[in-house]
This record gives structure tokens, C-alpha cells and sequence, in this order.
């Protein structure tokens, strides 16, 4: 054995150290949790770098920015008196802080807009397997735990993936692992948004029957206990008929001016989503027709019953019933304990009437099949109805 | 065998070992690898390709000549590059413990301060720790995207060409034994 051991002793050592590896992946997806410690050493140990580089970069890009601003200043100062000139130097200076501050200005505003408790996180480096994941500069220190959301103005950007005592690894939407509970504006149809690795997401679980319309936005759903209710997720680019599902293709619209700030919500406040464009207002409606016209009464077809209203055939014949019953003295045709009619009994049209439009009758006039086409005299019955 | 070859394989051997890297440089290069790889891609996406700390341990490896060093210089690097990302601790860890180890064993048989050879073990190696690393994540959790040949050879041949001129600058922080 020592012989062995002793022969081939580096690739026992390396068997050794590939075994223990593979135990602490194998103990990790286990109890699905991540070897915190190590973790927690190594962001703590890259975020200040990471943080002192960013910046630097941005120390360096503000110099610069204002060297090319002082060379505009030199070619006014030809122009223009030194006075003026110390006031525009002044005013130009003004402007770059308030140009470079645009970004973080919206981010405040928005803020205090949203009834959420947040803090602002600055995106310092990404992760070194994904760039779906980022490390932003707010950690447990600063109230950050893991699963809280993260947002900007435009929309939701991610949620927190674990947080270390000075940074957090977030998961942007666009991460293959990331899902949030969504619905849309109009139709507040629901489904499930999940990340496809690139810069547009899709969203699962709709029905084909259910409808969705490109350009429509989709907003959270609260659903998820991560994202507080009403915030902006995407719009629709795509909507097609899968087997089941719709298959609908979503541009996040948080990160669609590219990151460098982002707001992490402490404590969340679900809120209503805004009423989509009312189409009413682009209806244009003409006034009603004016009641009691002259020729109003033409345009009812003949044989629509006194009340006036449109009717079908089988109404009209009823009416005519109705009237007979009536002449009789019976009861009510079609009330409680009223017999059938009795189609013997039903009156000829008048022979008169016949004779002088024997092809206009109307339409409703009930001819008893069998009957002879010219006019009979009427067969005896007890009571004959009287004719006009 | 050729005169050229034998140069290649024998020659060098003696000569590479006359020479022991800086221990500040040791430490310090695979901090700056992992920062590198964490915080320039973000601004510029087009460097997301080039793996220096792989790049690193490959290094190390060649030039320590020394199987058990390169294996646990390629697990140290490896486990700091897990924990700074989003999956399992482990998988980097073991794909570059592999790599650094056999780089180890084939620069006993190579003279790796030829530039051509460098090139050559930078490219195999880089294909080697990518399809090892695409394997375990499949196999083992299950997350990886499919693997794409044609991009990897693509990106193989650009860090081996990034790390022949990268070599000889590390090799400037060596120092005599």
C-alpha cells in the first residue's frame, strides 16, 4: 500500500483534492445552501478592490471630462470678458455636475415617488460564472438580505441572490434562474416571467385562449412575496400560439438604459398599476337619431304587432291567436288553463279584401295546409267571429 | 528525432528550473485575474472572453514543472473564482485542480518557453478546462447551456494568443534561484 501510495503519490494527492471538491458540491446541492463562510471571505476580500477600481474609473473619467470642458472654457475666454468668463467656467462646471448627477437625480426622485422603503446600490463588478449576476457595492451592513428586490425607475432589474456584510450578488432579470409573478396591463392576464440568458424574457403559463397585445406592458403580480405588487416588468415584443401555452416575448424595460444604479427594496409596498390608454377617447360618436319622427312608423315590417317591436313569425302567429282568443271570450291564449287553438276555427281573410289583393295578403295570414287556394265560405261555428 | 525536437523536448528542461517566480506575484496575479474577469467585463463585454485566471494557472503549471504545486494552485484559484460566483463552490475549483495538474506533467516533457508550444498547450488546455467544466455543471447540477464547438475553439485560439505575449511578461517577474 506504502509502496503504491508512495508511487504514485501525486495522483493520489490529486484524486484526494478532486474527491474533496466534489464532497462539497455534493454537500451543497444537498442541503442546497452555499458554503457561506468561504463566500463571505472572498467577496469581502474583492468587493473593496472592486469598489476602489470603480472608483478610480470614475475619478479618471471625470477628470477627463472636465479637462475637455476647461479646453471649451479657454476658446470662450477670446470672446468674452474674464469676468464672464469666471461665470461660464462657473455655469459649464454646474452643468457637468448636474449632467453627471441626471442618473442618481432620477434615481432620488423616483425614490421618493415610491411608497417602498429603498436604499441605492451602485453595480460594482459582475460574477465570475454569469453576467446575468452582478455585485453591487450595499451588503448586510447596510440592511441587504437575501431574496429582497431590486429596481430602478423604469422597472424591476432583479432580486438580491445572497448578501455578504459590504456586497450582494443580484440576479438580474435576465438570468436563466430568475422568475417573478407577472400580469398584464389591459387584460390582466397572469403568467410567470422567466429569463432566457439574454436581453429579453419570456412569459409562461398563458393560456392561448387568454389574450395578450404587443406593446402592452406587464406589471408584478405580488404574487411572488419578492417584488411588491404594481411595479413595471416589460413590454410585449411577441405574442404567438404555442400548443397550450402562448409563447410571449417580453424587452425588460429596468434595464434597458444599461445599469449602474439600482435601488434595493428594504421594505416593499404593493401598489395598483396604471390604467392602460382608454380607447374611449379616440371613439368618435355622432349624436342620437331625433325621437318622433314623421316616417318613423314606416320602417317597422308589416305584421309587427301593436306594440311595435320587432318580432319574429312565430310572435306575429301568437298575436293573431291571441286576438281570436280574444273575439271568443276564452281565456287568455297561452295562459294558465287555456286549451289549444283551434286551427278550424281561424278566419278566412275577407273575400273582399282577397279579391282586390289576392297576392298582397299578409305575410302573417295563416293558411291551414290542405286549404284550397280562392277563398271558401266560412264553415259554421258556434261562434263566428265578426268580420270587418 | 530531430534536431529542433530534441531542443524542444530535453533542452530547456534543466534551464526553466534555474528560475523561481516572485511570491508576491503568486498571490497577487490570481487576485488580479479575478478582478479582472469580475469588473472589465462588465464595461467592456468583447473582453469577456479572455480567462486569465486560467490563463494564470496555466502559467504557474508550466513553469513550476511541479505536478502537486500546480494542482493546489489550480484549486486555491479555482475555489476563489467559485466563490465570487453565483453556482455551488467547487466547479472551477476542480476543472482548473485537473488543468493545472496535467500542464504540470506535460511541462516535464515540453520546453514551454518556446512561444509555439506555449500557444499549442494554452489552446488544449483552454478546451479541456471549458469541456470539463460544461460537463460537471451538467452532470452534477444540471445548469448548463449547451456547448457551442465552433465558439470555443474560436475563443481557445484568442487566449492562447493573448497568453503568448502574457507569458513573457509574467516571465519578466521571475527571478534567479
Amino acid at each position: 500500500m506504502d509502496l503504491i501510495l508512495g508511487r504514485y503519490r501525486n495522483l493520489s494527492v490529486l484524486l484526494l483534492v478532486v474527491f474533496g471538491q466534489l464532497l462539497l458540491l455534493a454537500y451543497q446541492v444537498h442541503n442546497n445552501q452555499h458554503v457561506r463562510i468561504v463566500r463571505v471571505w472572498a467577496v469581502t476580500a474583492v468587493a473593496p478592490m472592486a469598489r476602489g477600481l470603480e472608483n478610480v474609473r470614475t475619478s479618471v473619467h471625470s477628470f477627463f471630462s472636465d479637462y475637455f470642458i476647461l479646453l471649451d472654457v479657454r476658446e470662450e475666454n477670446r470672446r468674452v470678458t474674464a469676468e464672464n468668463n469666471r461665470l461660464k467656467l462657473e455655469n459649464n462646471f454646474l452643468k457637468t455636475e448636474l449632467s453627471t448627477a441626471d442618473r442618481a437625480k432620477a434615481l432620488i426622485e423616483f425614490k421618493g415617488r415610491s411608497p417602498s422603503n429603498n436604499i441605492a446600490a451602485r453595480i460594482i463588478a459582475n460574477s465570475s460564472s454569469s453576467k446575468t449576476v452582478v455585485l453591487v457595492d450595499r451588503g448586510t451592513s447596510d440592511g441587504v438580505f437575501k431574496g429582497m428586490a431590486v429596481i430602478t425607475g423604469d422597472g424591476i432589474v432583479g432580486k438580491v441572490l445572497d448578501s455578504y456584510p459590504l456586497a450582494s450578488h443580484i440576479q438580474l432579470i435576465t438570468n436563466e434562474q430568475f422568475g417573478a409573478g407577472v400580469f398584464s396591463q389591459k387584460n390582466r392576464v397572469y403568467g410567470t416571467l422567466l429569463g432566457q440568458g439574454h436581453n429579453r424574457c419570456r412569459v409562461e403559463r398563458v393560456q392561448n385562449e387568454e389574450k395578450v397585445e404587443v406593446d402592452e406592458m406587464f406589471y408584478t403580480t405580488g404574487e411572488d412575496r419578492i417584488f411588491p405588487k404594481g411595479l413595471p416588468v416589460g413590454k410585449v415584443v411577441s405574442v404567438s400560439a404555442g400548443p397550450t401555452f402562448k409563447s410571449i416575448e417580453v424587452v425588460p424595460t429596468g434595464i434597458k438604459n444599461g445599469l449602474e444604479e439600482v435601488l434595493i427594496v428594504l421594505e416593499g409596498v404593493h401598489q395598483e398599476i396604471p390604467p392602460p390608454p382608454s380607447l374611449a377617447e379616440r371613439i368618435n360618436l355622432i349624436p342620437a337619431p331625433p325621437s318622433g319622427s314623421k316616417d318613423g312608423g314606416s320602417s317597422i315590417p308589416a305584421g309587427t304587432p301593436s306594440s311595435g317591436l320587432l318580432t319574429t313569425d312565430a310572435d306575429r302567429v301568437a298575436e293573431r291567436y291571441r286576438a281570436i282568443e280574444q273575439q271568443r271570450g276564452g281565456t287568455k291564449f297561452g295562459a294558465f288553463g287555456s286549451q289549444a287553438p283551434s286551427f278550424s276555427t281561424i278566419p278566412t281573410a275577407p273575400a273582399k279584401q282577397a279579391a282586390v289583393a289576392p297576392h298582397t295578403a299578409s305575410p302573417n295570414q295563416i293558411v291551414p295546409s290542405g286549404a284550397p287556394a280562392t277563398p271558401k265560405p266560412a264553415a259554421p261555428v258556434a261562434e263566428k267571429p265578426k268580420v270587418p | 528525432m530531430t534536431e529542433t525536437s530534441e531542443q524542444i523536448l530535453v533542452e530547456r528542461k534543466a534551464r526553466g528550473a534555474a528560475f523561481r517566480m516572485r511570491p508576491v506575484a503568486i498571490l497577487l496575479l490570481p487576485f488580479v485575474a479575478v478582478l479582472y474577469e469580475i469588473y472589465v467585463s462588465q464595461f467592456i463585454a468583447q473582453f469577456d472572453y479572455l480567462k486569465l485566471p486560467l490563463l494564470v494557472v496555466l502559467y504557474f503549471s508550466l513553469m513550476w514543472r511541479n505536478q502537486l504545486a500546480a494542482l493546489f494552485y489550480g484549486a486555491a484559484v479555482g475555489l476563489l473564482e467559485d466563490s465570487l460566483a453565483s453556482h455551488p463552490i467547487g466547479l472551477f475549483g476542480i476543472a482548473k485542480t485537473l488543468a493545472g495538474y496535467f500542464a504540470a506533467s506535460v511541462s516535464l516533457r515540453f520546453d514551454v518557453d518556446h512561444g509555439a508550444i506555449r500557444f499549442i498547450l494554452v489552446f488544449f488546455f483552454f478546451i479541456f478546462h471549458n469541456v470539463f467544466y460544461w460537463v460537471m455543471d451538467q452532470a452534477l447540477l444540471g445548469l448548463a447551456s449547451p456547448l457551442e464547438p465552433a465558439q470555443t475553439f474560436i475563443v481557445a485560439g484568442l487566449n492562447a494568443a493573448v497568453a503568448v505575449p502574457l507569458f513573457m511578461l509574467f516571465d519578466k517577474m521571475k527571478e534567479r534561484a
